[in-house]
């Protein structure tokens, strides 16, 4: 169950339903339904995956399995500054297990979860090319090289002001 | 046809073009394992997402092994079935399934009818290389009034998704996630009782594991059987004498409707009945009902609702009421024959006995599971006690029967108790597809035109095609007769209903494979069925035996309107044989 209830205004559900005309309210475009109503929103709650099912006739579990298949989707807001964590081999073997653990705890919240004031959250991801910068850590489109468990406060509180 | 030469095992055969390994080997009798796959050929379902691999055979000239079951034959293919390749492949996946499998098989429900427990057997697996590191699942359990989804056992097989979307277009489980956490539930994983679904348990009936059972209550049942204080009356569904000898290895549509008598009064019932004298009610209250509106149409009544749609069976009331509210004043508003039969015993029996309705217990044996939710809905209940308190499928029957010590097949052949016993052929074949709107015609014919029926049998509305449609002549009047079983096709003509091109004056819908003979608390078919085609046999052989084949021949039905109802449709009906319909629409943001 989506961990966040929202209430869809008219103006979102138009939105919603225009998108899935424009892919002629076809059930075989689903994917690319969802990939351009999470790009409006920002992610994909349970109600929009409603209306997007009842939009094209098909049942909501066929349209939350796909999202639940493919990872890129989410069902979980992104914070204002999403915090993501390269677990590729390069950054796991150089201590990023422990950088992600710190992040956890300073943020309390697990992968995938968000805080509960929007600002952050936290995601893990495989390898942005910058191995020799290991462990690597990402703020938004701002990078973090050679991140120790120690630097964690510090980076969250750059965004905390 | 264009056919195929192929050489499978050794074994020259030809097959027509586009038939799958899988069933050409059977041409030779050779018989290759398979999980996921299901074909129910004549009902034309069919589950082979090539998922389960365990059907693998070898291909000369290809790199990988090939799922037979989806995989088509081509000219001078040659195929190995049973290469050490293959045995040793089929024996891996087999072993990965069951690595993250639990393996309480001792006390597992469907232990001794799993598919997965028989294939290991015959694979011969005795022991799970890395077990002792494998990561087990750990999927919370989620029990409705009908279904228990124990998802630990799901091996994705894709069978029950395949009934529930392609068959009965309920859409309420689909697979979801993936690796390791894929299962198939509902939006969101939201327990089934909040889904769409309609408990009509055909996931039940083809999950080939654990995974899906039916609320056993066969604990409850020998409660009351043993509470001193209580009157503990038994009625038993049409279908069920149609199948539950084959839960005592006896042949598929062998009726057992004496020796089940027999069995339910060892057992203990002081009232053995049977659903097939409510059965007989439903025809005089929908038979009514039918006629009343009828009559209005034909005399032009621009506000009758046509056609009417019969009301028996609960797996479509929940499809109606969930898919198509804006409808739920077009069907009968007749109960079912559960619920009148619960009605009238706690009301017009308990008061012939001089039992207080407190002291009663009413039992059903139901062929279907969402029988178990239908008798605990609020407007079934007087004061919040049910009027059925417990319902049980064929198969828990077949469990009380053998904890119970009794030798079903060696039974003698008992007769039902007077007077919520006694029925007639129409009231019988209730159980199969078609059945309720000939026993309706019989009745209707007779009333309507005030003839005597020359022939009772109306073959035109029998059979096995999800969607049947049949002309009857009601001296002079064209009446049309819709038929469906199978969800899906309800939809078809529910959509028609609903843009007003339905030609019909009567519809008969019934949510399962063959009807009630095909139910999801039925003996398991195991992808066989003509398991179903013999149970359907069965049914109209047992009409054609019955004395009387009429339902308002019944005189116990007579006598029960001439004592207490007055007459079909009256006040005193309407409260106690009829029944309303809700919007029970989800959404979301409603849960």
């Amino acid at each position: 169950m989506s961990s966040v209830k929202i209430e869809l205004r008219k103006d979102q559900i138009e939105k919603i339903h225009e998108t899935c005309e424009q892919f002629g309210n076809s059930e075989g475009e689903l994917i690319n339904i969802l990939h351009r109503v999470q790009g409006t929103f920002g992610y994909l709650p349970a109600e929009v995956q409603e209306v997007i099912a009842e939009k094209l006739n098909i049942p909501v579990a066929r349209v939350y399995g796909v999202v639940t298949f493919y990872s890129y989707f989410t069902m979980t807001p992104k914070g204002e500054f999403p915090i993501s964590i390269c677990t590729g081999t390069a950054c796991y073997v150089r201590g990023a297990e422990k950088v992600l653990g710190e992040f956890k705890k300073e943020l309390q919240i697990e992968v995938g979860e968000t805080t509960a004031d929007g600002k952050f959250s936290l995601s893990c991801l495989r390898c942005v090319g910058a191995c020799g910068l290991a462990p690597v850590v990402l703020v938004g489109d701002k990078t973090y090289g050679r991140v120790a468990p120690d630097d964690v406060k510090e980076i969250i509180g750059e965004y905390q002001s | 046809m264009k056919m195929v030469n192929i050489t499978l095992d050794g074994n020259h055969i030809e097959v027509p073009a586009g038939t799958t390994i899988y069933e050409s080997a059977k041409q030779v009798h050779i018989d290759i394992p398979a999980l996921c796959y299901m074909d129910l050929k004549d009902l034309n379902i069919r589950n082979r997402p090539g998922g389960c691999r365990i059907c693998v055979v070898e291909v000369e000239g290809r790199r990988n092994l090939a799922p037979s079951c989806s995989t088509a034959v081509e000219e001078g293919m040659v195929v190995k079935t049973n290469s050490v390749r293959v045995i040793n492949a089929r024996r891996t996946v087999m072993e990965l399934i069951l690595s993250d499998h639990p393996k309480d098989c001792l006390t597992c429900a469907k232990s001794g009818q799993c598919d997965l427990q028989q294939m290991a057997i015959r694979l011969g697996i005795r022991d799970i290389p890395g077990q002792e590191y494998a990561e087990m699942s750990t999927y919370r359990l989620d029990t409705s009034p009908s279904i228990i989804r124990e998802l630990d056992k799901c091996i994705m097989c894709r069978r029950c998704e395949t009934m529930c979307n392609d068959f009965q277009t309920v859409g309420a489980l689909h697979a979801i996630n993936r690796g390791f956490y894929a299962v198939v539930a509902p939006a969101f994983e939201m327990n089934l009782e909040h889904s769409p679904c309609t408990y009509c348990g055909q996931c039940v009936a083809v999950c080939p594991t654990g995974a899906l059972t039916e609320v056993d209550h066969t604990g409850k049942v020998i409660a009351a059987l043993n509470d001193p204080a209580k009157t503990v009356v038994v009625q038993t569904a049409p279908a069920v004498r149609a199948a539950l000898g084959e839960e005592f290895g006896m042949k598929p549509g062998t009726l057992v409707t004496g020796k089940m008598v027999t069995a339910l009064r060892h057992l203990g019932f002081n009232y053995v009945f049977d659903t097939d004298f409510a059965a007989d009610l439903t025809i005089m209250e929908e038979g009514t009902e039918f006629l009343g509106r009828l009559t209005r149409f034909l005399d032009g009544d621009t506000e009758v609702q046509m056609p009417i749609l019969t009301s028996c069976c609960p797996g479509w009331v929940n499809f109606f009421e969930h898919h198509f509210p804006e409808l739920k004043d077009i069907p009968s508003t007749a109960r079912s024959p559960q619920q009148m039969f619960g009605s009238v015993a706690k009301s017009y029996f308990a008061e012939k006995i001089g039992v207080e309705r407190k002291d009663m217990v009413v039992v059903s044996i139901m062929p279907c599971l969402a029988k178990k939710y239908e008798c605990q809905r609020e407007e079934f209940m007087v004061d919040g006690v049910p009027d059925v308190d417990i319902s049980i499928s064929t198969r828990e029957l077949a469990h009380l029967i053998k904890q119970a010590n009794l030798d079903l097949v060696e039974m003698t052949d008992g007769d039902f108790d007077l007077p919520l016993g006694e029925s007639t052929g129409a009231g019988v074949i209730f159980g199969t597809t078609g059945g309720v709107i000939e026993a309706a015609t019989r009745t209707a014919y007779e009333i309507y035109t005030g003839k005597t029926l020359e022939k009772i049998d109306f073959e035109q509305l029998r059979g096995m095609d999800g969607l049947r449609s049949a002309t009857v002549d009601f001296g002079g009047q064209e009446i049309r007769i819709g038929i469906a079983h199978g969800l899906g096709n309800a939809r078809k003509l529910l959509e028609e209903i609903k843009s007003g091109k339905s030609q019909y004056h009567a519809i008969e819908i019934m949510a399962c494979p063959g009807g009630c003979i095909g139910g999801g608390g039925q003996p398991l078919h195991h992808g066989d069925a003509s398991i179903l085609q013999a149970r359907a046999k069965a049914i109209y052989e047992e009409d054609r035996n019955k004395k009387i084949r009429k339902s308002h021949e019944n005189p116990f039905i007579q006598q029960l309107y001439a004592d207490y109802l007055g007459e079909p449709f009256s006040e005193k009906a309407h409260a106690l044989l009829h029944t309303h319909y809700f919007d029970r629409r989800k959404r979301v943001f409603q849960i």
